[in-house]
Order: structure tokens, then C-alpha cells, then sequence
């Protein structure tokens, strides 16, 4: 489904798309090709950016975000600079968190994304804090709050939930089933489908193909309004297509760099991942669309993947030659008190 | 001029002036502002600040990590635990959420939210409600700890608390000083967070001592005074941000150090205080330092077994005795 908005906007959200995907890729060559650059795990985003950039298309800047462990495609889509966060994930003094953070923590404060954190289920309380400073300060912004279905397995998700109703917070969650809990594929939850836990606390749930950036911006779209006329909060599920690169124990590009050339013809994707690029992938499935539609072209997608891979090569290098903090800088930043 | 108040009225009235000249202050949970003359005290507050006000559901991992979450987007919200062990509810939300994000941040994300709680051995407790968990706190970077001991000092540490500072704090409030009564100045004040008082002075022995047992520190000083000992009685008032100076100087003008906290001994407020002085201090120190807490075990309910392990203020003055003999 194309997303109710001008040309240029439609090509906006693929070039998000593809932004993340390529700055994802030059996380998962940090680890394959530099020895030591990435210390212990890492989670990426790759298959789930129509989610993140539908989402977040559909907010306005001052609204806030609060993302997981897997947070490299929510900054981005909420207009993060990817010099920054590749930056970050390699614990640079140039990322976001002068490399404090690092991949699992990736925030942004200047674009109201004020805290990630890596616990599973621990923003869902954070994010209905911050629905609640801005239902008490009246500035009209609403709170997206990103988890996986695993967050629904953790207490504290089923308690921020109870307030936020009972608080008519102006929060969605918005969950992006990826169907992993954590690597427990299928198990963890008694409850058939996850939609009933937040229906049983009367929050109105809705359902997306989390695979179609249209269908889940048009859909978020009319949720952000209601919720910004106090009618919040809400629930979405988005189903998320897995992509097979993230079933080890390390992200690996199973079929090498995208072509976006394979939107249109699979052949040459290995073929025991070639159904999820010919039917998974969001990104193909959208650029497909976006060269039948009308004022746009194969041309005009190819060129714009051309222009995002020059840039998002650039963001690696500033990462990779970013000096690494001062080891003394360590002991800074324990309270704000004693630094100013 | 002052007024004699107790510690538990002394606060309420900090919190009613600061939802009165600070917007952002938001009161979630509610059990000190809800009987006796604090709810009439309050009572104006809530008509004209309800929805400043949230009294949540019994879930304290969800509402401490949501004022967490609304400090972090421009609040200052003070959270009204109760009995300080419910905060073990919601340790994964203060420990690991509003402790850290100014730290993961570089700077950037204040968290100026605080916890209130009530400590220690009560009377009956028992195992679950006679907690006190200031080491637990204090062993987390990024909190401040405030313990306050007075009327005065409560009403000014949480002015601080809720007006000035910029990082999360847990504020304890001893169980049996709530009704303790005292002094506290008509005027507007704060109480600098990091300034310890000296609540006696004296030459002999220093015994540091924290939240309740202040008062118990001062009776035993009085003890001590019949038989010509004189001891200081220093109250560092935040465990965090300790003021070491003034305990430093304490110690190297008497060479005897008490540290005296109604916590428990392994890793606990006295044993910190312990191996800090014993660092700074060494070389005045005439005898061991000697620790005054709860020993190593679960608060026990009957009164014989709850007696045995509370500090108390003999328990202090022996000590004291002890490194003078």
C-alpha cells in the first residue's frame, strides 16, 4: 500500500529505508571485517525498517521515542544523523552518546529520544513517563514507544500499560512482533495472540503489515492524531517479516550487500534466502511499488540507492576515524550536579 | 522565627510550597498527604493541583520507571514509595533506568526525580517491612542519597530535591522520626545537598551517624558527657553527596571514629564511612574505627529479637567507650 503523501515524501521514506539498511550493513562489516571493533553482541534492524520509518513518518519532531536493544533503524527514522550512530555503536567520542552508550543504547536527546534501553520491557514505563510530562505540560507531544514481543513476557510492560489507560496517556505502543522473544521462537506467552492482553485493559489495538512502510504510516498516521486529541493510547501490533541474517548468534548478510536491482529480479540471491528477498523484504517490496507509481521510476529508485550508499559509506568512514574518547572521561557524567 | 513541627509535617509542607512555586513538580502515589493534619495541610494542593497529583496502581516497578520517564521529559515528580522495601519492586526502573541515562547520555538527559521512602525498624516489621536499603542506594552511581534527621533538615533536603537538582535521589525518611517534632524556620530555605551538620560538638570520640540514628548518637553523647567524655556527633545529612570534609576534620581533631547507621553491617552506610575515614585518616586515628549497625540477619519480629539487632543508643555509647578505654 503507498502511503498517503506526495511523491516526495514516498521517495523521503525510501531513502530512510534504504539508509538504514546500509548503515546496518556497516554494522554487520564492522564485526566480519575489522577483528575487535565490535565487542560482544549486537542486534540490527535490517527487515523490520518499514516498521521504524512508517512509524516515525508519521510523528512530528517534537514528539518523543523510545526504542530497545535494537535501536540503530529508530534513530535513524526519526531523523538521526547515521555518521552518529555508527559512531556510537563503535564507541566513538563522535556518537551520540560521546560512546558511552554504545550499540545497545543508542539515544539521541535532541530528537526526543532521551534514554534506549537494552532491558526488555524497560522503556514501556519510561515512554508513559514521558506521555505523562507532556499530558501535565500540556505541549501536545505524543510518545512512540518501540519493543518486541518478548516485552510482552516482562511485568513491567502489563503495568505501564494499566496506567497509561488509566492515565488516558498520548503514548502507542508499538510493538514490532519479529517472533523472537529473545531467541525463544514461539514460546514464553500464554496468551494465543498478543493483541488480548491490551484489549483485556480496554486499549484499542490495531494490526499492520509491518513489511509495507504505506501501510503502517497511513494506519500510525490516524493513531498519532487521535492520540494527540487525547483519545490515547493505543496499541499496534506490526508483524515484522525476520530476515534470516539474524537467526545466528551474530547478524551476518546471508545474501551479501542488497541490490536494489533484486527488487525486481531475485535470481541472483542465494537461494536458500531468495523467498524472504523476493516476498520479505520491505525495502524491495516498496521499491517495486514506487517504480509502478505514478511521477516515479526504476531509474529514479536506483539512483536514489546509489546516492544513500555514497552516504551512508561516508558515515562509516567518519565512524571508523573517529577518535575513541579519553580514558579519564570515564569517571565523568555520574551526576549532573558535579559537572557544571 | 521557627515553628515546632514533626518531620512527617515538615515535609508536607515542603512538598505543598514546591507544587506551589515549581509547575513541573508532580506527586505520584500519596500516603504521606493522605491522613491526619498532612491531608488537611495538603488538602488546598490537591484542589487547586489534582491533576498534578496521580495516585497509581500498586505497581511500583511501572510508576517509579514512569517518573523516571517524566522526569527525563521535563517533570520533577517525587514519588511517594511507602515502605522503602516496595522500592525493591522497582530496582530494574532506579537502578538500572534513572540512574544511568545522564551517564549513557554524555550529559545530555537529566533525571531529576525523586524516590521517598520509609526506613528501618519500626516496631513489628518483620522481615519485609523493617528495611533499609541506603547501602543498596548509595552502591548506585548516579542516585543521591538524603537521610535526613530533622524537621528542618527534611523539609529543606527535599526543597533541594525537588526544586534544584538536576539527578534522581532517594530520600529516606526513618519510620520513627515521622513523629518526632521539631524546629523549622518560617523563612524559605533549602538545605544544600553534601553539607554534613555537626549536631554536638565534642573532643574525644566522632560518632557519624545517619538518619535515626542521629537522635541516638546525641543521647548517647549526653551519656558519655556525665562521665566526662565528650563527644562530636556529626550528621552528614545526603549519604550522597558526602560531605567528607567535615567528617575528616571530626576525626582528625578527636582521633576516634563511631560510624553508626540503622542499616546492615556487610557493605553497608558504616562500613563505607568506615573504610573512607580509615583511608583519609589513618594517621590521627588513636584506635580502631568501630561500626554500630544492624548484624547480618533479617529483621526478626518479636521484640526481644528486634531489640537484639537495632543500634541502639547504648549500643552507640558503648562503642564509643570502648576506644577510649
Amino acid at each position: 500500500m503507498l502511503p498517503d503523501m506526495s511523491r516526495d515524501h514516498r521517495l523521503d521514506l525510501l531513502r530512510k529505508m534504504l539508509m538504514i539498511r546500509r548503515a546496518e550493513e556497516h554494522v554487520v562489516r564492522f564485526n566480519e571485517e575489522h577483528e575487535g571493533l565490535i565487542r560482544g553482541h549486537f542486534h540490527i534492524y535490517i527487515g523490520q525498517e518499514a516498521t521504524g520509518v512508517g512509524v516515525c513518518a508519521a510523528l512530528a519532531l517534537g514528539d518523543y521515542v523510545f526504542s530497545t536493544h535494537r535501536n540503530h533503524g529508530h534513530v535513524i527514522a526519526k531523523g538521526g544523523d547515521p555518521g552518529k550512530v555508527l559512531a556510537e555503536v563503535i564507541g566513538r567520542e563522535t556518537g551520540y552518546c560521546l560512546g558511552r552508550g554504545g550499540t545497545f543504547h543508542v539515544a539521541a536527546p535532541d530528537l526526543n529520544m532521551p534514554h534506549t534501553s537494552a532491558i526488555v520491557g524497560g522503556s514501556t514505563a519510561l515512554a508513559s513517563g514521558a506521555a505523562l510530562a507532556a499530558q501535565v505540560l500540556e505541549s501536545n507531544a505524543v510518545t512512540v514507544v518501540f519493543f518486541g514481543d518478548g516485552a510482552m513476557d516482562e511485568g513491567v510492560f502489563y503495568e505501564s500499560l494499566n496506567m497509561a489507560k488509566l492515565w488516558d496517556l498520548p503514548l502507542i505502543f508499538l510493538m514490532e512482533n519479529n517472533y523472537r522473544r529473545a531467541g525463544r521462537v514461539n514460546d514464553g506467552h500464554s496468551a494465543d495472540d498478543l493483541t488480548n492482553i491490551p484489549r483485556a485493559l480496554n486499549v484499542e489495538t490495531t494490526t499492520v503489515d509491518g513489511g509495507d512502510v504505506g501501510q503502517v504510516y497511513n494506519a500510525v498516521k490516524e493513531l498519532v492524531q487521535r492520540t494527540r486529541a487525547g483519545e490515547g493510547p493505543f496499541f499496534v501490533e506490526a508483524s515484522t517479516h525476520p530476515w534470516p541474517g539474524n537467526d545466528g548468534a551474530h547478524p551476518e548478510l546471508v545474501a551479501g550487500l542488497t541490490d536494489i536491482n533484486w527488487a525486481w529480479d531475485p535470481s541472483p540471491v542465494p537461494e536458500k534466502v531468495r523467498s524472504w528477498y523476493a516476498e520479505g523484504d520491505g525495502i524491495l517490496a516498496y521499491a517495486r511499488e514506487l517504480a509502478d507509481s505514478e511521477d516515479c521510476d526504476r531509474e529514479t529508485v536506483v539512483r536514489l540507492d546509489e546516492e544513500v550508499r555514497r552516504e551512508a559509506d561516508a558515515a562509516a568512514r567518519f565512524a571508523l576515524t573517529s577518535p575513541l574518547p579519553p580514558p579519564a572521561a570515564a569517571v565523568r557524567y555520574a551526576y549532573a550536579g558535579r559537572d557544571e | 522565627m521557627a515553628r515546632e513541627m514533626t518531620l512527617g509535617e515538615a515535609l508536607v509542607e515542603g512538598l505543598a510550597e514546591a507544587m506551589e512555586q515549581e509547575p513541573r513538580v508532580v506527586l505520584i502515589g500519596g500516603g504521606l498527604v493522605s491522613s491526619g493534619p498532612a491531608a488537611a495541610r495538603f488538602r488546598t494542593v490537591r484542589e487547586r493541583h489534582g491533576r498534578r497529583i496521580k495516585s497509581p496502581p500498586i505497581a511500583e516497578l511501572g510508576y517509579c520507571g514512569i517518573a523516571a520517564g517524566a522526569a527525563m521529559a521535563g517533570l520533577r515528580p517525587l514519588v511517594d514509595v511507602g515502605t522503602a522495601t516496595f522500592s525493591y519492586e522497582a530496582i530494574p526502573q532506579i537502578n538500572n533506568e534513572a540512574a544511568v541515562a545522564y551517564s549513557n547520555s554524555g550529559g545530555q538527559t537529566n533525571v531529576p526525580v525523586t524516590y521517598f521512602m520509609r526506613y528501618g525498624i519500626r516496631g513489628g516489621g518483620g522481615v519485609q517491612h523493617s528495611g533499609s536499603p541506603q547501602p543498596w542506594y548509595w552502591n548506585t552511581p548516579g542516585l543521591q542519597v538524603a537521610m535526613p534527621a530533622t524537621p528542618a533538615d527534611a523539609k529543606g533536603l527535599l526543597r533541594t530535591a525537588l526544586l534544584k537538582s538536576q539527578d534522581p535521589t532517594i530520600f529516606f525518611a526513618h519510620e520513627r522520626l515521622l513523629g518526632e517534632r521539631g524546629p523549622v524556620p518560617d523563612e524559605e530555605y533549602e538545605t544544600e545537598f553534601g553539607k554534613a551538620a555537626v549536631a554536638r560538638e565534642g573532643g574525644d570520640v566522632t560518632i557519624v551517624a545517619s538518619g535515626v540514628q542521629v537522635p541516638r548518637a546525641l543521647a548517647a553523647a549526653e551519656s558519655l558527657a556525665r562521665d566526662g567524655i565528650s563527644a562530636e556527633v556529626v550528621d552528614p545529612r545526603t549519604l550522597e553527596p558526602l560531605d567528607t570534609d567535615t567528617l575528616l576534620a571530626s576525626v582528625q581533631k578527636t582521633g576516634r571514629l563511631v560510624v553508626t547507621d540503622e542499616s546492615h553491617d556487610n557493605c553497608g552506610v558504616a562500613a563505607n564511612m568506615a573504610a573512607l575515614m580509615a583511608d583519609l585518616a589513618f594517621d590521627s586515628l588513636k584506635a580502631p574505627i568501630k561500626r554500630v549497625a544492624i548484624p547480618h540477619v533479617p529483621v526478626p519480629f518479636a521484640v526481644p529479637l528486634e531489640d537484639y539487632v537495632t543500634p541502639t543508643a547504648d549500643r552507640i555509647e558503648e562503642a564509643a567507650r570502648s576506644l577510649l578505654e
